[in-house]
């Protein structure tokens, strides 16, 4: 029990799990999922569908946060790349031909990983830390993604758009494929190759990991790459749910979310060590929680005061003086004299 | 310190030796310095270019529209020159704002709203900074929850705009002291004293030298027995008051109070600073230039508005220049780590 208790998921997998057994208590419907025309529909349902935005921002947010950066821009992107898509669209003679939005796609996503790319440069090349160096990108990047729409909000009813977001396929939502591909792709070349181990080093001591001959700029600069080009895909799945491109709203507060994610999914923010798994879960909680919030008859507006003590109970677990607390607590009760040696991040990892 | 006329055999290398070791001193001053020339150059460049854009009434709008962001940059400039940052200051605002509309609304007293808003910006800015303190959590993570906080709140308090009718606040910003065309409002006085008693505290008392130290190098200031902890703390207690009492400019400014004020703020105001000349490593900046960068964002929101360009590219040149000043400040300091 305390092995599976130290394990580094088991926190979150816990508060998931206890989010969803306090929802099926209070609405027993929430748990249940039913069949209409082959396709699954239900609230677990929705939350799966509903987090592939996150989902994806905050993938690239761990890769980022792993090598002891941080990524605020990734709502600019999002709204950028929702722009240039959907303005694509619009200003074809076919919007609803499956080329012309497959098109459009591509290009948004190739704008955003130029725009990933500018945020890697500033941070690996030039130097600059990653907190202001991706704030620049942030400021502008809105007033870019206004100026493609002109400042207005551009709609388009394209049927092959509005899959990304709302289609099924084999009864699940299109959407939730996506995220799970994305989660595949990253778990296999962080994983299965050495990337991963280099991406960790990086983090834990970019210098010692360079005198080491470890490629730390490219490493970085991908990472950065990989955030924009995943916040653009995300950008494109919101401009399509919404069948809008809004460059106000889309991914507004989307950073902060994906940071919060992250955080719950164990990883530090200090980099070096990263959890793929974790972030998934984080991400699962947040949207639980927010049909929770959402359920309870709370106003969405006023949700951020529970996202706020969510926050401040993760980051008192993790604050080594609260480990300290536990510990002298559980001697006391123990008194057992071996001292305790094991690192404290493992612990609530 | 000789003079470049004594020796007529090398005067020009005397003049450089003079200027480098000059730049040397005062590197820490040359973003401000550079902020400064920027500002003037876009007052010039405004003038030039739309020919009644330097008007006695422009430059009072100026700090009439900014004096929020005045005094929340003030607060900032103590937070990040100790190293840290806080995200929470455009929640605060809204929320002090929106509660004190709303207790001005039930019938309280200025008197009694005023001090009540000022200590709720000061309990936010506590909780970030024992988080921040004594519970190590990173102050960028703190004052989000801060954020988080405050704009939840923000929406408890009221879900819509309450205007605000108390006579005592709208005073704050009817009135009009003139000198010729120029005027000020109490608004206006007030971010002023706060940029004022900012600058005084950060470069004449024990608390501003230790905020520096602390910046500077948190274990050296420590070793030094200064009392690290407590400036910590004090800074985003202080951040905090200064989210308050911009509420109740902002309040005032608008007549009301609204919870969705203030969205975004926090990068404005961390931009506005950031051109003034303080490093976002820490132990490096100068209210005074917080306070140009503030009349740099300002000027070039007028600007903007001037030309009837369309808003969108404020963010845009907002962010080109940030990006100038960081690239500046990088080079400044590589080159000062190279002589060492």
């Amino acid at each position: 029990m305390t092995r599976l208790m130290k394990h580094r998921l088991f926190w979150p997998l816990f508060a998931l799990v206890a989010l969803i057994v306090i929802n099926t208590v209070a609405r027993p419907q929430f748990i249940k999922v039913t069949v209409r025309d082959g396709e699954l529909y239900g609230a677990l349902i929705d939350i799966l569908r509903n987090s592939a935005p996150l989902m994806l921002v905050a993938l690239g947010m761990t890769l980022v946060i792993a090598t002891r950066g941080i990524d605020l821009s990734v709502g600019a992107v999002m709204a950028v790349s929702g722009a240039v898509t959907l303005t694509i669209i619009d200003g074809s003679s076919s919007p609803g031909s499956t080329g012309t939005v497959l098109i459009a796609i591509l290009a948004g996503i190739g704008v955003s990983l130029v725009l990933g790319l500018w945020n890697g440069f500033l941070v690996a090349v030039l130097d600059i830390q990653p907190i202001i160096a991706t704030l620049v990108l942030m400021l502008a990047g809105r007033g870019v993604a206004l100026l493609i729409t002109d400042g207005f909000i551009t709609t388009v009813n394209s049927e092959p758009l509005n899959f990304v977001a709302t289609g099924y396929l084999f009864a699940l939502p299109f959407a939730m494929f996506i995220w799970l591909a994305a989660v595949a792709a990253i778990a296999v070349i962080e994983r299965r190759t050495a990337l991963g181990v280099l991406t960790e080093a990086v983090g834990i001591n970019p210098e010692a990991s360079r005198l080491a001959g470890v490629r730390s700029r490219g490493i970085i600069l991908g990472a950065y790459v990989a955030s924009g080009t995943l916040a653009g895909i995300a950008g494109i799945i919101y401009s399509s749910n919404i069948r809008a491109a809004d460059a106000n709203a889309a991914g507004d507060l989307i950073e902060l979310y994906a940071i919060l994610a992250v955080v719950l999914g164990g990883t530090s923010l200090m980099g070096g060590k990263f959890s793929i798994a974790g972030t998934v879960v984080g991400v699962l909680i947040i949207q639980t929680l927010d049909s929770t919030i959402l359920f309870l008859g709370v106003s969405s507006a006023q949700s951020p005061v529970f996202f706020a003590i969510v926050v401040v109970i993760v980051v008192l677990i993790q604050s080594p003086r609260v480990h300290q607390w536990g510990r002298t607590l559980t001697s006391g009760i123990r008194r057992s004299e071996a001292p305790e040696v094991r690192s404290d991040a493992e612990v609530t990892a | 310190m000789s003079t470049t006329t004594t020796a007529a055999a090398a005067p020009r290398a005397r003049a450089a030796a003079y200027t480098r070791t000059f730049l040397d001193r005062h590197s820490s001053m040359m973003p401000t310095f550079a902020a400064l020339i920027i500002f003037v150059a876009l007052l010039i460049g405004a003038e030039v270019h739309f020919g009644n854009f330097l008007t006695p009434l422009n430059m009072s709008a100026l700090l009439l529209n900014y004096a929020y962001l005045l005094i929340l940059a003030v607060g900032m400039t103590f937070v990040i020159v100790t190293g840290g940052i806080d995200l929470s200051v455009g929640s605060v605002m809204a929320f002090t704002g929106i509660s004190c509309a709303k207790l001005l609304g039930e019938g309280y007293s200025a008197a009694v709203v005023i001090p009540v808003i000022l200590l709720g910006g000061a309990a936010i800015g506590l909780l970030i900074g024992v988080l921040v303190q004594y519970f190590d959590v990173q102050p960028f993570i703190a004052s989000l929850a801060g954020l988080f906080l405050a704009r939840g709140l923000a929406f408890v308090v009221s879900l819509s705009s309450i205007r605000v009718e108390n006579e005592s606040v709208l005073w704050l910003q009817t009135t009009r002291w003139r000198l010729g065309d120029w005027y000020i409002t109490p608004t206006g006085i007030l971010a002023l004293s706060v940029a004022a008693i900012g600058a005084f505290v950060m470069q004449y008392t024990r608390f501003g030298r230790t905020v520096y130290a602390v910046g500077g190098n948190e274990q050296s200031a420590r070793l030094m027995g200064l009392n690290v902890a407590r400036t910590k703390v004090l800074v985003y207690v202080i951040s905090g008051v200064c989210g308050g009492l911009a509420g109740l400019v902002l309040t005032a400014y608008s007549g009301a109070g609204y919870p969705r004020n203030g969205i975004g703020t926090e990068l404005d105001v961390i931009a506005a600073v950031v051109i003034g000349g303080t490093l976002l490593t820490g132990g490096t900046g100068y209210v005074l230039g917080s306070v140009i960068g503030v009349l740099v964002f300002g000027t070039i929101n007028t600007i903007i508005a001037y030309q009837g360009a369309e808003q969108s590219w404020t963010r845009i040149i907002i962010g080109l220049m940030l990006l100038m000043f960081i690239v500046v400040q990088r080079v400044i300091v590589v080159r000062s780590e190279r002589r060492r």
